[in-house]
This record gives structure tokens, C-alpha cells and sequence, in this order.
């Protein structure tokens, strides 16, 4: 399938229609996904019906928009009106919202198509989409190895070639990590870039959407689309955000950028280290600076995330309790209720960080775990704060493997420390991205991520662009 | 905080947390919260007394919409999803009763 810049622009023109586009979208899922298992449900006549639209629209001599006739596949996290949203747990087994996510709408408002909702770890808690009630995602370069998660279904959906396009949501690495794993671009906008409003919430503080795209210039002519002020969204930012597709092409010429000393070195395989310090090399030789910078406190992202992640989540993860929505199972009164479904409802991880963040929440409790790990949320701003005034963005690995076996990491410990560079962006509410760079020993992708100060994804973009043309020279 | 976290305190915080655990999951859960708690035991070794705390990254508050009436979620439709109903409400077990 074409790009979603390539595809948007001949479905304007009248080349291509955009039903016959939809249509090879599904037969790529098809003849794969019973092997990748990206989606856990198709949309099929939401999507031929916009689709049908949209080549009205340009038979009319109107234009659909950016985004004209691009299959889009969204995780099973954001409402869609109803159509299932799962968030791969049983508890909303069989949950149709009553709305609309405000992405879906703006997606659609811009011309694509939404094809289907894509598999991820239970409400987003995991890093290798193992952890769904309904099955693994297996990676599309190696089908015994993990997508990374929690987004993996949305990232396996465009690395698979079924959709040029996906949205996934990233509370500490969920876009970013099976982004690298799966070798395409994925980004972390700022925290109230992109409204939350229908993203069913896991960590509210740290939660946001964003997209997937097989290369930097269409997750760019995504992320336009889908960010701008919603008044649904109380978290969402008010002022005018700057497009980033105008200067995409500007180059890094001039740039000053720093690579994370704590983020490069233990804990970090080699050979993903050697592809970062060849995309350090590829920026200087496209006219950047580039010079390493210590931020020490990065190193306590891990243990703040998993004490403010857990404890938000406690918190949100209230509302499942039989009510309202979803499986309930019966008990004598209400409290057995709550009690039978949510005990029968959510995964062992799910119940595992619902719990640990009961526990840091709780009386005598509190300020030693969940107001110690604010102040370390505020000590890791400070640092990019003041590392912000050397240098315009910082650079990183993006995960510290490249994808692992399926099955491979089954305590929960190391499976967290597979965050270890993407958390600090969260917890500063800084926008980051994973671009592709190269492969490991293993000839499995590498990402490489770019890390920029709040509101900066236009610079953010530029750098993305920059090493993605310098990608293509490698081999 | 040391890290530790006994079983009968992983019991109490089910019960908090409105989840029942059999004998084999308090005894894993247990062990896994105590490796997670170990970790987070590291910030102890900093000093944070004059570092404020941060409750999100980009506080916006008071945030307000004009006080107009919008249309909001047709009520049949959301109810439509509910377990249970009865007269356009949500229907669920006795309140009172024994616990749990």
C-alpha cells in the first residue's frame, strides 16, 4: 500500500477510489491477520460507507480532506460509536459506546477511513501485547517475537502493510517501544496536544494519543489532523498549536542536540547503542551538533512511573464495577457484585498495578510512595529544563532490545524495564518519537528516539525527517 | 518504605480494591508487589524536601465552558449497555445486605 500522503492525494485527484482502497486494505488483513492478529475487530460497513463518501465528495468536485480515503486502524482503547472498544479485557467483552473518541471524529472530518480496532495489552498495561484477554499480536518481521506494546496491534497494523496509518495511546512507551520493535515511525505528542476525550484512561496525568505511520511525513500529516484544542477534554490545551508538515523538510542544519549519557550505557543492548551513535553521526553530518548531556534523574523514571502509573489507574479502573457497562457477574448485593466482576473481568497485570496503586495510595502510605514519586516527576522536568537551554531537542534509544521472543520476559519487573527511555518523556509531559534506524544483531528494526520541549513537534519532526533521509542511505 | 509488603497487607489491599485472590494469587502477588516496591524503594536515596510535587505536566485549571445547554448521550443508548436497567435507570443488587 502507498504511502498515506501518496494514497490522500490520488483519491483527491480522482485517480483512485476510495472504496477500492478500503477494500485492498481488507484483503491485506485477510490474507495476514489470522497469523499477526493486529485487529480484534473490522469496521467493515462504517468504513465502506465513509469511504463511498469520500469518492462522492470528489465525483462532486469537493474535497474530502488531508486524509482522503487513508485506512486508519485505531486501538481498541478509543470509542467508537457502536462498534466495540474492549481495551482486550473481558470486562467490556461485548461494550458498544454511545459515542464517538474526538480522534475518530477528527479523523473522519479529514477524509479516512476507519477499518478496525487493534489489539493491545489490557488497558494499555503491558510492553509486549501479550497481556490481551483475547490473544497475542505477533511481529510482522518475526512472527515468535513480541510487537512490542502496549499499542502493538496498531503498530504490527502498519508494519503488516494493512493499513498505512493506526493510532495507538502512549502512557509510558506504548507508542514509542512497538513502534521501534515493529520498525516504523511512532510519536508521543505533548500531554494535551491531542484530546483524550473517548480514550478510555489508564494513567490520566500521563495518557495520550498518537500516530503510527510507515514514514515521518505521514505521522506529521497525522499528528496536524488529530491535535488542536477539544473542549471535551478539560486537560486539553487551549492555545493554537504549530502545524508541523510546512517545515517538516527544513533540516537539522544548526540544531543542537543531546544524547541522554544515562539512557547509553547499562541495561541497553550494544548493538542498539551502535545504531543511536550512528544517528547521532548522521544528524552531525546533516549540519547538527551533537554532544552527549547527563540527566541524572532519568534514572528514577522506572520507580516514579510504576508508583503514579498504578495509583491513577486504581483510581480510574474504579468504574468498572458492573454497572454501568461491560460483564457483570452477579453476586448477593452490590458490594459482592463489584466484587465477582471485577475479579472475574480483569487480567492478572490489570490486578496487579490496580492493586500496587491501592497500596500507594493508601493512609501511612501515601506520601512516602505516590507524593515521593510527584517530586521525582518534578526533579526529571527540571533536568530537561535545564538541558533545554543548551540544546533545541535530546536523542535516546527508543526501547533497550530490539523484539524479544514471545514468552521470553514473564515477570513483571522485566517487563517494565523495557520503558526505561520513554518513561521520563510521560512523566515531563514532553512530546517524543521513535523513527526507524537501521537493524540489530539480529537483523530486527532499531528505533531511535527524539525527544523535544514542550510543544515542540515541529522541531521534533524536522530531526524525525532528517535521520529517516539518512536512514534510507544506510544498508 | 522498605520494599516490603506482607500477605495479609496484599489481602487488605484486595479487599480495598473490591478484588477477591485465591491462596496461590496472594501468594504470587505478594512476592511480584515486593520486587516492584524494592525498585521503588530506590528514591529513598534522594532528597527531596525542597522539590515540589507534580500532579500533571501542563496544569490548566479552572477550566470552564459557556453555561449553555448541549445535547448530551441519548439516555436509551447508554442504557442500552448497562447489565442490567429498570424505568430508564440502572439496576444493581441490594445495597445493604452482608458484606462482601
Amino acid at each position: 500500500m502507498s504511502s498515506a500522503y501518496e494514497l490522500a492525494a490520488s483519491i483527491r485527484s480522482g485517480d483512485q477510489s476510495a472504496l477500492a482502497v478500503v477494500d485492498a486494505s481488507f484483503d491485506a488483513i485477510k490474507e495476514r491477520d489470522d497469523e499477526i492478529h493486529a485487529f480484534l475487530h473490522l469496521t467493515k460497513q462504517r468504513a465502506q460507507a465513509q469511504a463511498k463518501a469520500v469518492d462522492e465528495t470528489v465525483a462532486n468536485g469537493g474535497d474530502p480532506g488531508p486524509l482522503a480515503g487513508v485506512p486508519v486502524a485505531i486501538k481498541d482503547n478509543m470509542c467508537t460509536r457502536g462498534e466495540p472498544t474492549t481495551c482486550s479485557s473481558k470486562i467490556l467483552d461485548g461494550w458498544r459506546p454511545p459515542y464517538d473518541a474526538t480522534v475518530i471524529g477528527r479523523l473522519e472530518a479529514a477524509g479516512a477511513v476507519i477499518v478496525g480496532k487493534t489489539n493491545l495489552d489490557e488497558f494499555a498495561m503491558g510492553s509486549s501485547t501479550e497481556n490481551s484477554a483475547f490473544g497475542p499480536t505477533r511481529n510482522p518481521h518475526d512472527t515468535t517475537r513480541v510487537p512490542g506494546g502496549s499499542s502493538g496491534g496498531s503498530a504490527a497494523a502498519v508494519a503488516a502493510d494493512f493499513v498505512p496509518l493506526s493510532l495507538g495511546s502512549d502512557t509510558g512507551g506504548s507508542i514509542r517501544q512497538p513502534a521501534a520493535l515493529c520498525g516504523v515511525v511512532g510519536v508521543k505528542p505533548s500531554y494535551g496536544a491531542v484530546s483524550r476525550y473517548g480514550l478510555i484512561a489508564f494513567a490520566s496525568s500521563l495518557d495520550q494519543i498518537g500516530p503510527f505511520a510507515q514514514n515521518v511525513t505521514d505521522a506529521a500529516l497525522c499528528f496536524d489532523v488529530i491535535s488542536g484544542h477539544d473542549p471535551m477534554d478539560a486537560t486539553s490545551i487551549p492555545t493554537a498549536l504549530t502545524p508541523t508538515l510546512p517545515t517538516l523538510n527544513e533540516g537539522v542544519a544548526g540544531m543542537r542536540i543531546g544524547l541522554i549519557d544515562e539512557l547509553m550505557g547499562e541495561g541497553i543492548d550494544d548493538d542498539v547503542i551502535a545504531r543511536t551513535n550512528q544517528a547521532a553521526e548522521a544528524l552531525t553530518a546533516a549540519g547538527a551538533t551533537v554532544e552527549r548531556v547527563s540527566i541524572p534523574a532519568t534514572i528514577y523514571g522506572l520507580a516514579a512511573y510504576y508508583l503514579i502509573a498504578p495509583a491513577e489507574a486504581s483510581s480510574n479502573l474504579a468504574r468498572f464495577d458492573g454497572v454501568r457497562y461491560g460483564q457483570r457477574v452477579e453476586g448477593q448485593n452490590v458490594a459482592a457484585m463489584n466484587v465477582a466482576t471485577r475479579s472475574a473481568g480483569f487480567g492478572d497485570e490489570v490486578k496487579r498495578r490496580i492493586m500496587l496503586g491501592t497500596y500507594a495510595l493508601s493512609s501511612g502510605y501515601y506520601d512516602a510512595y505516590y507524593g515521593k514519586a510527584q517530586r521525582v516527576r518534578t526533579l526529571i522536568a527540571n533536568e530537561f529544563a535545564t538541558a533545554y537551554q543548551s540544546f533545541d531537542l535530546l536523542l535516546s534509544p527508543t526501547s533497550p532490545s530490539t523484539a524479544f521472543e514471545i514468552g521470553a520476559k514473564s515477570d513483571p519487573m522485566a517487563l517494565y524495564m523495557c520503558d526505561v527511555c520513554t518513561i521520563p518523556s510521560n512523566l515531563a509531559g514532553h512530546p517524543a518519537m521513535s523513527v526507524p534506524f537501521g537493524v540489530g544483531d539480529d537483523g530486527l528494526p532499531v528505533g531511535v528516539q527524539i525527544l523535544a520541549p514542550m510543544l515542540e513537534e515541529a522541531r521534533m519532526f524536522k530531526a524525525a525527517k532528517a535521520l529517516e533521509e539518512a536512514a534510507k542511505g544506510m544498508s | 518504605m522498605s520494599g516490603e509488603i506482607t500477605r495479609d497487607e496484599v489481602a487488605h489491599v484486595a479487599s480495598l480494591a473490591r478484588l477477591r485472590l485465591d491462596d496461590n494469587e496472594l501468594d504470587t502477588f505478594t512476592e511480584q508487589l515486593c520486587v516492584v516496591l524494592e525498585t521503588a524503594a530506590e528514591l529513598n536515596s534522594l532528597d527531596l524536601s525542597d522539590v515540589p510535587p507534580m500532579a500533571q505536566p501542563y496544569p490548566l485549571s479552572n477550566v470552564m465552558r459557556p453555561d449553555v445547554i448541549v445535547l448530551s448521550l441519548d439516555r436509551d443508548e447508554v442504557l442500552a449497555q448497562a447489565p442490567d436497567t429498570e424505568d430508564g435507570r440502572f439496576r444493581v443488587p441490594p445495597a445493604l445486605g452482608e458484606a462482601p
